[in-house]
């Protein structure tokens, strides 16, 4: 602790300091670092060793942490298709246990050592200037030989073609990243409907069969009773392959439910889209694109738990609370001939949240 | 050319030799010499940074663990392993892996929870290690940027954070990466196009885990880690900030050298907080994945939440009303070649979130401009002596802390049995007036521990022994501060309103005067530390049989009555 260092660094002035001290600049001036407090370990042996024991019985808690890790490793042993979970759980205890007591054993034990038997004088150590005036001028001018050397600013035709080039030879680079979306090329239904066109259209269709999810059984008329909901799929959903499936369910859920007629205000242009107050709508919120999951019936209303946007039913699933910025699109529906639900076309506008092409 | 008469330095030890081997071959002496003994002060609230950083560190340990089993991939398969609720469920291969990584890797689920619960403590800590930085004004020259390399290290926290959190392919990630793809779908012009690139085409596709996969291990971290070496040089360079205090000045560093003391307490924190993260791991389950499910675009849990550090941005999707009354903020905007739309609801919600963001990044310099203050500082600020920047700082806590519970609003709505309406009612308030609330009170505290800390300068601290005087009066007993602790608190300067300066040309223009409002506004509420004169005056006042620890008595009465 010899270095003792108090104020003086050499300051070329350049750079103004917040309250170097000048002597009387507060109530009282800077009385220096406070002398230092022995502790109990500085001054009595005793104390030193027994602070010496603690720390070893810190590092040897250390020790048995690390013999529980593997009795909860190996003792434990391997998991399997018979493993209960209780075993699985008692595992990631014992590792966890054992972990935290190797570790903390040798951190506490360090941090105590540190604390009661390393020396704690408090030092201090000049400050330097970020960057002294000499440094500065001696770089401005090595910069400025640098650059005449390399005759940069004396010849503008090598130097413009050269931010020409460096400009436009990052291009490539970005259009290389144009088949991130390559699914133009690769899907039927994409190529047919390329780009944003895509947004526009489900699998639902004159005809198509509204199926329940996931098991895909059709649906009778008279098996949805008044207060029922039914979580609907598209019927032909499930056949397609697996991230087809994903993609088109992401956009063709239902939720289908009865009310009473007499609940429900309809527009004149959609008289025809329910039977007998059988009614479906997209599950897809249009606010951000969660399903709407939340059905509560004697409301009427529909509730999306992400966000918490809420729709009525009964007004054609108007927004009466929450982010979303319009009402969930309803999916005209009506029987077929063996008394199945069936959709009568697809959606008339994009499901879920909105985007700019959207219109 | 050194034709040196000396011989070459031999080593006796094998030790010796292998260091000596080293110290010829790279120059380990002139290391050991610039950094052995170099000074860090000490303090508490130093130690938030540490965390930030040991936690990345753990998270660079349990991640390259769990990458040697996790397998990004998006292909279906149908999971046979060893957690039978799931058995025989399609799903994707990362989901699989996952499961796999929890049940039939022996220290796998424990890896898991390490990983994820660093990762939670990560953005933690370097929030609070931000927090103390700003409020006690340790972003000022010098160290501006290294105020901004922060800012970036906790933008890219967070984007590490998300990019993990949607790795496993389950249903509570699934249905955040699609409110992640309908915020972008929001976007302008670009959004939905953004989207396709991103997922290689619709919502969900088969793409999307493998890049955030590589987003996550590669290209994320190595920003983290080339960014936290800058942090770590420039923190060498500028030398740590101090608190004021005795022997603290502006010229000098006061604490412990590195070795040994403050290497021992800084590594032994490391297994402090690695002891702390494995308790929590082995005792808390995080992030159940093998309850939500293989993703499904269909179903979804209620009451579900993202991870914290989410939550701010999730609330603020929450709080923004979508349609008032009739009036939605759905935008159709006719244009020539036809309708395009503009979802406000989901656009606007991002704006708290870009002014905090920028306001953050900015502030340096803000708070530059408007002070006039461009001098270094490394001495930090007592919060309570920058009223006004304090006050600023605990209105952005509260407008983020305002949209992190709206997160929760369903929560808060079942657990205490109240309408969720009401709450996000009350919360859109809240968010409105809270900001302007808090500042106030905020710099009215500041203001009244000035005043305090001016009162015990001057007429010492309260003893707690009470007295009765001759005359029957009782009375506490104050006793002075010692030198060293009475400079703590007259220490700092009291900022005084700089007035508007004419500029080159002799005229004061428009934005100067605007910003000598402002810094009229920052600086005309203070209270002066105690000058030498009012010391004097008061130390008069005392007894004067007493000298260092008296009972004020005479001018307290004035003062208290």
């Amino acid at each position: 602790m010899s270095e003792q260092s108090h104020g003086g660094p050499e300051h070329s002035g350049a750079v103004e300091h917040a309250g170097v001290e000048e002597s009387g600049k507060y109530a009282i001036d800077n009385p220096g670092i406070p002398p230092h407090r022995p502790r109990l370990a500085d001054e009595d042996p005793r104390a030193a060793k027994r602070a010496e024991r603690q720390v070893a019985v810190l590092f040897g808690i250390s020790i048995i942490g690390t013999v529980l890790f593997f009795v909860g490793y190996f003792v434990v042993g391997q998991i399997g298709p018979d493993t209960e979970i209780g075993t699985v759980r008692l595992q990631n205890m014992l590792l966890g246990l054992g972990t935290a007591f190797s570790m903390l054993g040798i951190g506490v034990g360090i941090v105590h050592w540190a604390k009661t038997l390393m020396p704690d004088h408090e030092v201090s150590e000049a400050r330097h200037e970020v960057r002294t005036e000499e440094d500065r001028q001696v770089a401005v001018g090595m910069i400025d030989d640098i650059v005449e050397e390399s005759q940069f600013k004396r010849r503008p035709l090598l130097r413009n073609t050269l931010i020409g080039a460096v400009a436009l030879a990052p291009l490539p680079a970005i259009a290389l990243f144009r088949d991130l979306d390559d699914s133009d090329n690769r899907s039927e239904l994409a190529t047919e409907n390329f780009g944003v066109e895509r947004l526009r259209h489900t699998m639902w269709d004159s005809g198509v069969r509204l199926v329940r999810d996931p098991t895909g059984t059709p649906i009778k008329a008279s098996d949805v009773t008044v207060g029922s909901a039914f979580h609907v799929i598209p019927e032909g959903l499930n056949e397609l392959p697996p991230t087809e499936h994903l993609n088109q369910k992401a956009k063709a859920v239902v939720l289908l439910m009865r009310l009473d007629p007499q609940d429900l205000q309809i527009s004149p242009e959609r008289e025809d889209w329910n039977v007998d107050g059988i009614v479906a709508y997209s599950k897809i919120c249009t606010h951000v694109g969660c399903p709407v999951a939340l059905y509560e019936q004697h409301t009427h209303h529909l509730l999306c738990p992400c966000h918490q946007s809420t729709f009525d039913l009964t007004q054609e699933c108007k927004v009466i609370f929450g982010p979303a910025g319009h009402a969930l699109p309803q999916l005209p529906i009506t029987v077929n001939e063996e008394g199945f639900l069936v959709a009568q076309s697809d959606f008339h506008e994009p499901v879920g949240p909105a985007y700019w092409e959207r219109g | 050319m050194s034709t040196s008469s000396t011989t070459e330095y031999q080593a006796s030890t094998p030790t010796g030799k292998i260091a000596n081997f080293v110290d010829t071959r790279v120059g380990a002496s002139p290391m050991v010499r610039e950094f052995g003994r170099k000074i860090f002060p000490d303090h508490w609230s130093f130690m938030f940074g540490e965390v930030a950083l040991y936690t990345f560190v753990i998270l660079l340990l349990s991640g390259t663990f769990l990458a040697f089993f996790f397998d990004p991939s998006m292909a279906h398969v149908t999971y046979l392993g060893s957690y039978k609720p799931l058995y025989g469920v399609p799903m994707s291969t990362a989901y699989a892996s996952t499961l796999d990584i929890s049940f039939d890797i022996r220290g796998g689920l424990f890896m898991r929870q390490v990983h994820h619960w660093s990762a939670l403590l990560f953005v933690a800590a370097m929030s609070v290690h931000m927090l103390r930085v700003f409020f006690t004004g340790a972003f000022r020259r010098p160290r501006e940027l290294n105020w901004v390399v922060g800012c970036v290290l906790l933008i890219m926290g967070l984007a590490a954070g998300f990019t993990g959190y949607s790795l496993p392919d389950d249903l509570l990630s699934g249905n955040g990466l699609r409110i992640i793809d309908g915020v972008i779908k929001a976007l302008p012009i670009v959004g939905s196009y953004i989207s396709f690139f991103l997922f290689g085409g619709e919502f969900p596709g088969d793409a999307i885990v493998g890049r955030l996969y590589i987003l996550h291990v590669f290209l994320v971290p190595g920003v983290i880690l080339l960014l936290i070496v800058a942090h770590l040089f420039m923190v060498v360079v500028h030398k740590h900030t101090q608190y004021p205090g005795p022997g603290r000045a502006e010229n000098n560093v006061v604490g412990y050298p590195v070795g040994p003391v403050y290497a021992a307490k800084a590594g032994g924190f490391f297994f402090i907080v690695f002891g702390i993260i494995a308790l929590i791991s082995g005792l808390f389950t995080v992030n159940p994945v093998w309850n939500y499910g293989p993703y499904d675009p269909s179903p979804v849990s209620a009451g579900t939440q993202p991870d914290w550090y989410i939550g701010w941005v999730d609330g603020a999707l929450r709080l923004m009303p979508g349609v008032l009354g009739d009036f939605s903020f759905k935008w159709n905007i006719p244009l020539p070649w036809g309708t395009n739309t503009l979802a406000m609801g989901v656009l606007l919600p991002m704006i708290p979130a870009a002014i905090l963001i920028g306001t953050m990044i900015a502030w340096p310099w803000l708070e530059r401009w408007v002070t006039k203050d461009n001098r270094e500082h490394h001495i930090l600020d007592r919060p309570r002596n920058a009223p006004t920047r304090t006050g600023i700082g605990v209105a952005g806590v509260i407008w983020y802390c305002t949209m992190w519970a709206a997160a929760s609003s369903d929560l808060i709505a079942t657990h205490f049995g109240v309408s969720l309406n009401d709450v996000t009612y009350w919360l859109r308030g809240i968010f409105i007036l809270g900001p302007f609330i808090g500042f106030i009170i905020t710099k009215r505290i500041c203001l009244s521990l000035q005043r305090k800390d001016r009162e015990i300068v001057l007429h010492g601290r309260e003893a707690g022994v009470i007295e009765m005087t001759p005359d029957g009066e009782f009375r506490e007993r104050h006793e002075r501060l010692d030198d060293y602790r009475l400079y703590q608190l007259v220490s700092f300067e009291a900022n005084r309103p700089v007035p508007a300066q004419p500029g080159p040309d002799g005229k004061i223009s428009g934005g100067e005067k605007r910003r000598a409002k402002l810094n009229r506004w920052f600086y005309e509420d203070r209270v002066e530390p105690v000058s030498r004169a009012e010391l004097a005056e008061a130390k008069t006042h005392d007894h004067h049989d007493v000298p260092d620890a008296l009972a004020a008595t005479g001018s307290r009465g004035t003062l208290e009555h």
